[in-house]
Formats: structure tokens, C-alpha cells, sequence
């Protein structure tokens, strides 16, 4: 069961809002698919990504990523955690393994993005 | 099994697949202009009659010169055993192997070429060769635009002239800036990099630099003030790349003591022998900070499932067979055979060995500057310098070329290299090294005080009548 109170992306990110603060990370579907992340390569605060857009990258043992913001915002922090143990990605992707947060732009951009059952449903088919 | 190229029924059948009448229209994006006309060659001779005509036309190389050429090409002693090592078969396996951790031995080659190169660097990470000096240090620049995020780049005047060429192409491509920085005019430091002009340069807000890339030696022979160059660098928040010489290495502060957060350089002096268009060796060299930025082949020491040492390829996310487009680089090649004649070299040589090379190449040129002035040619800068360095000399060129018909290999004509630079209108770039004997200097001051007395003995100073200074 992936957590009812975030939003989803088709390419396993989710996005937490609270005010006017969104927390971005990668599912844990994502996590075990992914296998041992080794490095996670992050924007750095200020810098302005764009919903769908690539933010950065995950890098595991067997496979690298882009990571796609699920909305769009100027970065305000970074997870700098990731750098020495990119392994929180795995443990407890949707808690400490976070990796940015951004000042909201647009908040109608969230209704583009998929619900907690809707995002089970798709990786339930994949 | 018949092994063979495709028939032409496997052509049609590719054609007919593609949809395509002739192989001529795969290449109907190439403009008319840019592809190969037909090679218009000769009938086929003898092979004895061709090895005869070939020794011939190697035979007008001049291999007998007394030889003060450099300018970024090194002649050194290379013991028999380097080659006799290269030799050996197991080596002509695929230069980049492709199923990488069944060839141990290969493997452990270019992580030996990695650490040594670290040492002598003072850098925690080593790529696994790149083409050439050039390429390398075009490699390094691309590095500090990507880390930085950043797109203006800074390089020194008295960074390789083909270097700086090479760097051009590469921005272009890419649509990042290069900019040069002019070199002290005169004085004690004439000949050097304008640190004053390059403060000025990091200083313009408008467009961030990313790097700043400054050649030690540089190419007039002379020593940069590195680490300064690179506290000023690291306090615009760019980063400083140093290109260097390897061999000097062995007496000069390394990269890694200066503050370089990159290096690159060529390796063919590292016992590799100069030849014309190469293969040569390009190194390249960065902090722990930057290894996902630095392109090419890495080799890291690991342990097998029982625990044994093992060698593998790693980091490969950088590289272009994982990432594709998004790889650090797309023009990168490695040159493992030739990183492996540096190694052998290295080996051979031992700390103490290249050390010795590098001293005796400044001890001998030390001599051919006191010989030299012996005849009243005097050096063009004031400044310190290794193994080589440029002299004055009227009429340049055509003495270059009257001392060609002496004997003597008068180094590089500076107008040739550095056309743009009316500094060095009337200068050869000269240098010396452990295989300069004293006897070459002493024919090389003798010969020429002898056409700079107007000598015309032996019929080649005749400057007016040379083509190439007719064109000067």
C-alpha cells in the first residue's frame, strides 16, 4: 500500500504537500526496481525544474534514471543525506530516502497527477 | 564456415528492407561535398618492389638531425624491455574490452596506468586515456561547464596553439563560450599567463566562468603561477584545470598540490616516441568530487565472490553505452595500448629513474642556454623554465631552415605556431632533454653563430631566395 495522502507520476515519483511546500522522492516500486541506489545526482537550491521535466538522476547497481519533477517550482532543499547514504532511497523511499522540496508554483498542476489508488492500479499491471 | 563480405543478393535484400535502391542514398544526408571521391590508386606492384619504393620514401626522413624540437613532443630513452612488453599478444585483444572482467589481465593494466598516473598527479581519479593531449584537455573544459553549471570557459594564450584549436571546435559544437587570456608582455613574467587580466575576466558577473585552464610548463617552456591562478579561479566558484607534462611531474608541484581540480596532459613523453599524427595518449585526471563528471573508462580493485582480488569497470552510468545521449562524453576513445607503454615506462624508470630524466632534460638545456649565448642569442623571457624555452633569433625562419641544411633541428619556429602573437615574430621555441647530447648542443651554437655571422657556407642561408621567407 503506497501512502493515500501523496500524488504520483507515471514514472514513480510522488510529491507531498504541505502549504506551499512540495517533497519529492521516488516510490518504493520504483526503489525495488531500481535495486541498491548508489548515488542520487540532485539540482541544487534555487534552481527551477519543470513539471515533467528531468531533475535529476538515480543511479543503482544495475540501472540509471532520470528522475521527472512531478510538479513544477523553484528547488528550496535538498536532501543532502542522499550523498553519503543514497541507500535511504531503498530503505524508506517514501520518508527519509526524500530528495527535494519545492516552493509550489501551480497547485492545479496536482490534479494531473495520479491518486494513491490509481498509482496501485498501474504498477499492479506493470 | 564460409566467412566472406555480403553478396550482392545480401545487399538487395538489406536495400529491400530499408526500402532503398542503391547504398549511395544511405548517405544522401552527407552534402555531395564532403564525401570521399574514389581513391585513384596505382596498379598493384610486387610486394618486394613496394617494401623497396617505401624504404625509399622513409628513407628521406631526416633521422640524423641534432634535434632541439619539443612544443609539446618529447624524445626520452625508452629501455628495449617497454616495447618487448608491447609486443606480446595477449595485449592485441579489443582496446576497450567489451566483456570486460574475463579479461583480468588487461584490466589490471589500466588500473596500474590509473594509480600511477595518480601519483604523479596528486588526483584521486584516472581516466583510462583518452585520444591525445588535446583532446583531454577539450574533455577537462567540457567537465567544468557541466559541474558548474556553467557555459564560459577561460584559457591561457600560452596553452598549446593546437590545443586551443581543439578546444574551438569542441565549443562550437557544444555552444559554449572559450575565451582566451592574453600573456604579460614583458618584464619578469613576460611570457606567462596575465593573472591581473584573468582576475578582470572572473570578475565580469554578466556570465559566470566555469573553468580556467593554464599549461604548466606553458607552451613558451616557461612555469605559470599555478597555485594563484587557481585561488583566484576558486574564489569566482569556478574550477581550475591545470594541463601539464608528465615527466616534468617528477620535479615540479604537482597538480593536486596546487589546487587543481582537474588535469589533463599529453602522454606520449612518457617513453612513448613522437610521431607524426600519432597514436599518442591523452591523460586526464580529477578529484574524488568530480568522477562522475570525468568521461572514459575507469578500472577499480574489488574482491571476487571468494574473495580474491579482481578488477572491473566501474562508475560505467558516466559512459555512453549506459547513458547514451546523456554519457560525459560521446567523442571520448581510449588508448589502452599506448597507456600501457606509459606504464611499462613508468615501471621501468622507477621514482627515482624519472626523476633523473626529468633533471637531466633541465640540466641539458641549462647548457644549450649558456651555449647559445656564447654566440649572442639570448633567451625571449626572463622567466623560470624547465627544459625549454624560446630564444630570439632575426630572420627566424630562414635560420631555422639554414641550420636544417647543417644538421641541426633548430626546435620549433614560434611565427609558424603562433601566428597571431607578433611577440614571437622573430623566435624559436627550443628544448633539451636527457637524450640531448653535448655534442648536439655544441653543433647547434656552432652552426649557429656560424649562419648568424653570414656564413653561406653549405649554400642555405639565403634568405630572401627561401620561399618561406619570401611569404613572411
Amino acid at each position: 500500500m503506497v501512502p493515500s495522502d501523496l500524488r504520483y507520476t507515471k514514472d514513480h515519483e510522488w510529491v507531498r504537500v504541505e502549504g506551499k511546500t512540495a517533497t519529492i522522492g521516488v516510490t518504493d516500486f520504483a526503489a525495488n526496481q531500481l535495486g541498491d541506489v548508489v548515488f542520487v545526482d540532485l539540482p541544487v537550491v534555487g534552481r527551477a525544474v519543470d513539471q515533467f521535466a528531468t531533475f535529476g538522476v538515480v543511479e543503482s547497481v544495475k540501472a540509471v534514471s532520470d528522475l521527472y519533477a512531478p510538479v513544477s517550482g523553484q528547488v528550496v532543499d535538498v536532501n543532502g543525506d542522499l550523498a553519503s547514504k543514497p541507500e535511504l532511497v531503498n530503505s524508506d523511499p517514501f520518508g527519509e530516502g526524500w530528495m527535494i522540496k519545492v516552493e509550489l508554483g501551480d497547485a492545479a498542476q496536482l490534479g494531473e497527477l495520479l491518486d494513491a489508488a490509481a498509482y496501485e492500479k498501474l504498477t499492479a499491471e506493470a | 564456415m564460409a566467412y566472406g563480405p555480403h553478396t550482392p543478393a545480401d545487399r538487395q535484400r538489406m536495400l529491400a528492407a530499408l526500402g532503398m535502391q542503391s547504398v549511395d542514398e544511405l548517405f544522401a544526408d552527407i552534402p555531395e561535398g564532403l564525401r570521399s571521391s574514389p581513391l585513384k590508386l596505382d596498379p598493384p606492384e610486387p610486394e618486394q618492389l613496394l617494401m623497396n619504393r617505401l624504404a625509399g620514401l622513409a628513407g628521406r626522413n631526416r633521422v640524423e638531425l641534432a634535434s632541439f624540437l619539443g612544443a609539446g613532443a618529447y624524445r626520452h630513452f625508452s629501455p628495449p624491455m617497454v616495447d618487448q612488453i608491447l609486443l606480446r599478444g595477449e595485449w592485441y585483444t579489443a582496446y576497450t574490452p567489451y566483456q570486460p572482467e574475463v579479461s583480468q589481465g588487461t584490466l589490471q593494466s589500466i588500473y596500474e596506468y590509473e594509480s600511477l598516473i595518480a601519483e604523479l598527479i596528486g588526483l584521486d581519479v584516472v581516466s583510462a586515456s583518452h585520444y591525445d593531449g588535446a583532446a583531454a584537455t577539450a574533455e577537462a573544459a567540457l567537465m567544468t561547464c557541466r559541474a558548474a553549471a556553467r557555459r564560459r570557459v577561460l584559457v591561457s594564450q600560452a596553452v598549446h596553439p593546437h590545443y586551443r584549436e581543439v578546444l574551438r571546435t569542441y565549443f562550437a559544437g557544444a555552444g559554449l563560450d572559450i575565451e582566451e587570456i592574453p600573456l604579460v608582455a614583458d618584464g619578469p613574467a613576460g611570457g606567462t599567463t596575465d593573472l591581473a587580466e584573468l582576475e578582470r575576466r572572473l570578475a565580469e558577473a554578466d556570465e559566470p566562468v566555469a573553468g580556467v585552464l593554464l599549461a604548466q610548463p606553458n607552451f613558451y617552456g616557461l612555469l605559470e603561477p599555478m597555485a594563484e591562478a587557481a585561488t583566484l579561479t576558486h574564489a569566482a566558484g569556478a574550477l581550475f584545470v591545470a594541463v601539464v607534462e608528465p615527466v616534468s611531474l617528477a620535479v615540479l608541484a604537482p597538480p593536486g598540490a596546487y589546487g587543481a581540480d582537474i588535469a589533463a596532459g599529453e602522454g606520449q613523453a612518457l617513453g612513448i616516441p613522437p610521431q607524426y599524427g600519432g597514436p599518442y595518449l591523452g591523460i586526464l585526471a580529477c578529484t574524488d568530487s568530480l568522477v562522475r563528471q570525468i568521461p572514459g573508462r575507469l578500472v577499480g580493485m574489488t574482491s571476487d565472490v571468494d574473495g580474491k582480488r579482481a578488477y572491473v569497470m566501474t562508475l560505467q552510468a558516466r559512459e555512453q553505452h549506459i547513458r547514451r545521449e546523456k554519457a560525459a562524453s560521446n567523442i571520448c576513445t581510449n588508448q589502452t595500448l599506448l597507456a600501457l607503454a606509459a606504464s611499462v615506462w613508468l615501471a621501468a624508470l622507477g621514482p627515482h629513474g624519472l626523476r633523473d630524466v626529468a633533471a637531466m632534460g633541465a640540466a641539458r638545456a641549462a647548457e644549450l642556454e649558456a651555449a647559445l649565448a656564447s654566440m649572442g642569442v639570448a633567451r625571449a623571457h626572463a622567466g623560470a623554465y624547465l627544459n625549454e624555452f624560446a630564444i630570439r633569433v632575426p630572420n627566424a625562419r630562414a635560420v631555422h631552415r639554414a641550420l636544417l641544411g647543417r644538421g641541426v633541428l633548430a626546435g620549433l619556429v614560434l611565427a609558424d605556431a603562433v601566428p597571431d602573437q607578433p611577440a614571437f615574430a622573430d623566435a624559436l621555441l627550443v628544448c633539451a632533454t636527457e637524450v640531448t647530447t653535448g655534442n648536439d648542443i655544441a653543433t647547434f651554437a656552432r652552426e649557429l653563430g656560424a649562419v648568424l655571422g653570414g656564413e653561406t657556407a653549405g649554400g642555405a642561408f639565403e634568405p630572401a631566395a627561401t620561399p618561406a621567407a619570401a611569404n613572411a
